[in-house]
């Protein structure tokens, strides 16, 4: 098992791009499209991700080491209070709901499931928005539920930024289709050209 | 100001209140969790604001109880997490088979099925009449339930699979009796089962533990509150004592992993040095 550990670069701060956090909901059809996504972006990207995929208790160890080895950015499950670094995915863990905080860590909570998920996509969008206000991308994909809807609206309200799977490229139409009623995206994007628009959307820009 | 800059300064406020006024103190919970909670209550309770709940938890008579329990609730199940019962039958039992009498303390036990399940697998040790296990929370709702014993039918029948994995060498639904869709745990489990309100951010230890469980609480907690919570409990367990936490749990501080060993990592079974 190679470690990535090694590669691991905080130097510049996070502040040197638009966003503090990348937020992505995803929930049926989710473990394809972030195998697509995760291992094709640089092990030096600029913002940290923050990913909730609907699943249940210890389901998500293995797709963290999974999706850890397959590419070059580092992936692993979320620990509570683990610090929010650039380069690096935290995948909720199954059966917790993933929060972030001000301080950049992440928090866990075993407060019951919403609409029957935990974790929930908007758990973690409403504590991005409520931690970051605009300097939050959140990122809704493929899902068969509401999930993900409410907190992307909190998102835009705070000043953030939400772009959405195209409903026609999604395996199921509901999260996207509602994230796209209730929170006036930014941008619609096929899964072929997320990996781009997100390095686009969090380069890090000039400072003053 | 904005929105957002609003709402923080409304929760400040409060927990400002709720410290100076009753002495509890909410402000080093971990933020985004007691927000997201706060703003659960303001709605159940038809609240406009945060700031509404400043003026009814100072002047009305047994709203801060409302209050408190709003917020601290937390759910569970008989069982949860397997694995960690598992490693406390395979490392911590035998230990406790050598004292001749010892106590456990389950801290922050909410509703209590975690208790019982841990005091099944003692009865199944042969163990239940040596120990004394304290359950405490700072929830008097969720105590008064764990007092009664009496879960929803459903919760313990989705439980057998987790006793098993656990270890458990019966059947589950030996312990309850089953009526009108609610399972009543037997009072023989009970027995030497003490429920008592406790505050981990604020009150003191009460005892020599030779065992001390506290699983899914300090995720509530920011870095301060569990640095003094793991120093409390390093000051009640006794030499060589045992320490359970949650399954994604860590010994944050550097202060707290020098004064315990892990014992099994996956189940973060510790053990005081």
């Amino acid at each position: 098992m190679r470690s990535k550990d090694s590669k691991r670069s905080t130097a510049l701060p996070a502040c040197s791009a638009r966003f503090d956090v990348v937020v992505v909901g995803v929930s049926a059809g989710g473990v394809d499209l972030l195998m697509d996504l995760l291992p094709a972006l640089p092990a030096d990207f600029p913002v940290p991700i923050a990913v909730v995929l609907h699943s249940g208790p210890g389901t998500t160890t293995e797709l963290a080491f999974m999706l850890d080895r397959a590419g070059e950015i580092t992936v692993r499950e979320a620990e509570d209070k683990a610090p929010l670094e650039r380069g690096r995915v935290y995948l909720a863990p199954g059966g917790y709901h993933l929060l972030v905080e001000r301080d950049l860590t992440c928090s866990l909570s075993v407060d019951p499931p919403v609409r029957f998920a935990r974790p929930a996509v908007d758990v973690l969008f409403d504590s991005a928005a409520a931690a970051f206000r605009d300097r939050v991308l959140a990122v809704v994909l493929s899902g068969a539920s509401d999930d993900g809807a409410n907190g992307a609206r909190s998102i835009k309200e705070a000043g953030g930024m939400v772009i959405v799977q195209d409903p026609a490229t999604a395996a199921a139409t509901d999260m996207p289709r509602a994230a796209i009623e209730r929170a006036a995206p930014d941008d619609i994007f096929t899964p072929a050209e997320l990996p781009a628009l997100l390095l686009r959307l969090c380069a890090p820009e000039p400072r003053p | 100001m904005k929105a957002q800059d609003l709402e923080d300064l409304e929760i400040d406020l409060l927990l400002e209140a709720l410290d100076r006024r009753y002495g509890y103190d909410f402000r080093r919970y971990a933020r985004a969790s007691l927000r997201r909670r706060l703003k659960q209550f303001i709605e159940r309770e038809r609240l406009r604001s945060i700031a509404d709940l400043v003026p009814a938890a100072l002047r009305e008579p047994g709203f801060l109880d409302r209050l408190v329990n709003g917020i601290s609730v937390s759910v569970t199940e008989p069982f949860r997490e397997p694995v960690c019962l598992a490693a406390v039958r395979q490392h911590v039992f035998p230990w406790l088979q050598s004292h001749a009498y010892c106590k456990i303390w389950h801290a922050g036990c909410s509703s209590g099925e975690e208790v019982y399940s841990l005091a099944i697998l003692l009865d199944e040790a042969g163990m239940l009449d040596r120990v004394q296990v304290y359950g405490t929370d700072i929830n008097t709702d969720a105590l008064a339930v764990a007092r009664a014993a009496i879960y929803p039918l459903e919760a313990m029948r989705r439980a057998e699979e987790n006793y098993e994995r656990a270890g458990g060498q019966r059947k589950l639904s030996d312990y309850y009796v089953a009526q009108y869709g609610r399972a009543k745990l037997s009072a023989r489990l009970a027995r030497n089962l003490v429920f008592s309100q406790h505050n981990l951010a604020t009150d003191a230890a009460f005892g020599e533990m030779q065992f001390i469980l506290c699983r899914n609480v300090l995720i509530y907690f920011n870095r301060e509150l569990q640095a003094r919570v793991f120093k409390l409990f390093s000051g009640s367990l006794a030499r060589r004592g045992f320490l359970a936490l949650g399954a994604k749990e860590s010994m944050g501080t550097e202060d707290a992993k020098q004064r315990f060993e892990t014992i099994d990592s996956a189940a973060r079974l510790f053990r005081a040095l």
